[in-house]
C-alpha cells in the first residue's frame, strides 16, 4: 500500500525534474510576464480609440470600431494568431520592402502583436460599458456648473467610470495570464512553451502539474491584489453605502 | 481569383474546411451536455452541508479557472491517457487502450467548462427562493419533480445569459483540439495553407466560419432568453 502511495507521489511530483529543469520554468516564466504585461498595456491605449471611435456619431468610425471588436471577440485567438504569424511569411517580399520583417519574422512579436490586438477589442468593451453606465445627468450637472468639456471628461466621467471598470480590467488581465499560452504553439519558449519543450525531454508528466501550480499561483496572487485595489480606490462608495 | 478554385474548386480545399467545421460544432456541442450537466452537479455540491465537499469543488473551481485551458487540455489529455496506461498495466489487460483525440478533446473541454459554469449554476441556484421548493413539497410533489417543473424553470432564466458566454467560450476554446492531432477547422485550415502556401486565405476562411458561428450563436442565445424569460415582464 505504502508501496503505491509513493509510487502516485513520484507520478504527480517528481522533484528531480524541477532541479534539472526548473531555471527553464522560471526564464518561461519571464517571457510571459514580459508578453503580457507589454500587451496588456498597449491594449489599454488602442482600446481607448477603439471605444472612442464605437462612441463617435461618425457611422463609419463606429462601424470600423464594431467590426474590429466582433472580429477579435468572435474568432478564436490561436486563429488570429496563426493567421500573423503564417500570414506574415506569405507577405514576406512586401513586410521587407517596408522594413518590417524583422517585426514579424519573431514569434515574440507576433504573439504581442496579436495578444495586443486581441485584448484592445474586450477592453474597448469593458470601457464603453463604463463610460456608458455613468449617468447622464452627472454630464449636465458638470455643464451646468460651467466645467469645459475636458474638465467634465477629466473630473467627472472618467473618475466614475474607471472604478467601474476596474474589475473586469482585472479579470481582462488574467484571462491575457491564461491566454499567452498559445504563444507556445508558435515555438515562443514562454511558460507553457518550456513546460512543452521539458515535457517532449523527459516525457514526465509532473512537469505539466508544475506548470499548473506556477500559473495557478500567478492567477491567484493578481486576483488578491486586485482585490485590495479595487478595495482602495473604492473605499468612499464603501463608506457612502454605510 | 484563383483563391475561389482553391476553395471551391474540384481539388479545393472547400471540403476540407466544411469537414474540419462540422467537427468542431460536433466537438462543442458534445461538450454541452457533460460540461454543463457536471458543472451543475458541482454547483450543488457547493451548496452542501459538508464542508468538505464544499472545499474540494471550490479547490475544483479555482484549479481549473486559475490555469490556462491550453495547460488544461493537455493535463487531462496526457494525465489521462497516463493514468489509463498505469491502470491497465496494474491490472495485466492486454488490451492497449488508447483516448482517441475526439474523447479526449471532449473529456478535456468538459472539464474546463464544468469549472466555469458551476458558478453560473450557483448564483442561479441561490436566486431560486427557498420557499418554491417548500411550496412544490406542500403540493405533493416528489424532489425531482419539485426540481423540473418548479426550480428550473426559475433557475435557468438567470443562468442563461452566463451560460452563452461560456458557450462562446467553448466554441473558439475547441480551436485549442487541433493541437492534438484532431481536424477540427482550425486544425483543416493549416493543413489546407501547408499544402498550398496560402496561409493568409485559409486562416481567413476559418475565421470567417468561426465568425458566422459566434454570430448565430449571438441570435440563438437572445431568441432563447426570451422564451426563457416569457412571463417576466
Amino acid at each position: 500500500m505504502l508501496q503505491t502511495a509513493q509510487d502516485f507521489l513520484s507520478f504527480i511530483f517528481n522533484f528531480d525534474l524541477l532541479q534539472e529543469y526548473g531555471w527553464r520554468l522560471v526564464a518561461g516564466l519571464k517571457i510571459t510576464f514580459e508578453v503580457v504585461t507589454i500587451s496588456v498595456l498597449i491594449g489599454f491605449v488602442l482600446s481607448y480609440f477603439v471605444c472612442s471611435a464605437r462612441m463617435s456619431r461618425n457611422v463609419i468610425l463606429s462601424g470600423a470600431a464594431v467590426a474590429y471588436s466582433t472580429f477579435f471577440r468572435g474568432t478564436p485567438l490561436l486563429c488570429q494568431l496563426y493567421l500573423v504569424y503564417y500570414g506574415a511569411g506569405e507577405i514576406r517580399p512586401f513586410l521587407t520592402d517596408v522594413g518590417l520583417w524583422w517585426f514579424f519574422r519573431d514569434a515574440y512579436y507576433c504573439c504581442i502583436f496579436t495578444f495586443s490586438l486581441n485584448t484592445a477589442a474586450y477592453q474597448s468593451e469593458i470601457l464603453r460599458g463604463a463610460l456608458s453606465s455613468v449617468p447622464k445627468g452627472q454630464i449636465e450637472a458638470g455643464a451646468s456648473l460651467g466645467l469645459s468639456t475636458y474638465r467634465i471628461a477629466r473630473h467627472i466621467v472618467w473618475p466614475q467610470a474607471f472604478l467601474i471598470a476596474l474589475r473586469p480590467l482585472g479579470n481582462e488581465l488574467i484571462s491575457m495570464i491564461k491566454a499567452s499560452a498559445l504563444a507556445a504553439i508558435v515555438t515562443l519558449l514562454d511558460l507553457m512553451g518550456q513546460t512543452r519543450f521539458i515535457f517532449a525531454r523527459t516525457f514526465d508528466f509532473s512537469v505539466y502539474l508544475y506548470a499548473a501550480v506556477i500559473y495557478l499561483a500567478i492567477v491567484e496572487l493578481i486576483r488578491r491584489v486586485w482585490g485590495r485595489i479595487d478595495k482602495a480606490f473604492s473605499r468612499h462608495v464603501i463608506a457612502a453605502a454605510r | 481569383m484563383d483563391w475561389l478554385g482553391l476553395i471551391f474548386g474540384p481539388d479545393g480545399w472547400g471540403g476540407l474546411l466544411l469537414n474540419g467545421a462540422i467537427v468542431t460544432i460536433l466537438l462543442a456541442l458534445t461538450t454541452i451536455p457533460f460540461g454543463f450537466g457536471f458543472g451543475l452537479a458541482l454547483a450543488v455540491l457547493k451548496l452542501s452541508k459538508s464542508g468538505i465537499v464544499r472545499g474540494l469543488c471550490e479547490g475544483y473551481t479555482t484549479f481549473f479557472r486559475g490555469i490556462p485551458d491550453l495547460l488544461s487540455l493537455f493535463i487531462v489529455y496526457f494525465g489521462l491517457q497516463a493514468l489509463i496506461d498505469r491502470l491497465s498495466s496494474a491490472l495485466q489487460l492486454t488490451t492497449h487502450i488508447e483516448l482517441g483525440p475526439f474523447v479526449a478533446g471532449v473529456i478535456a473541454l468538459s472539464v474546463v467548462v464544468a469549472a466555469y459554469s458551476s458558478e453560473v449554476w450557483v448564483a442561479a441556484l441561490k436566486s431560486v427562493p427557498r420557499g418554491q421548493q417548500e411550496a412544490g413539497q406542500a403540493l405533493g410533489l416528489d424532489r425531482w419533480k419539485t426540481f423540473a417543473l418548479v426550480t428550473w424553470p426559475q433557475l435557468i432564466r438567470v443562468a442563461l445569459p452566463g451560460l452563452g458566454n461560456i458557450w462562446m467560450v467553448l466554441l473558439k476554446d475547441t480551436s485549442l483540439v487541433s493541437t492534438l492531432a484532431l481536424v477540427d477547422l482550425l486544425r483543416a485550415a493549416s493543413e489546407a495553407s501547408k499544402n498550398t502556401t496560402r496561409p493568409i486565405l485559409f486562416y481567413s476562411a476559418a475565421a470567417a466560419i468561426y465568425l458566422i458561428f459566434s454570430i448565430v450563436s449571438g441570435l440563438v442565445q437572445t431568441r432563447l432568453e426570451k422564451r426563457a424569460n416569457r412571463g417576466f415582464a
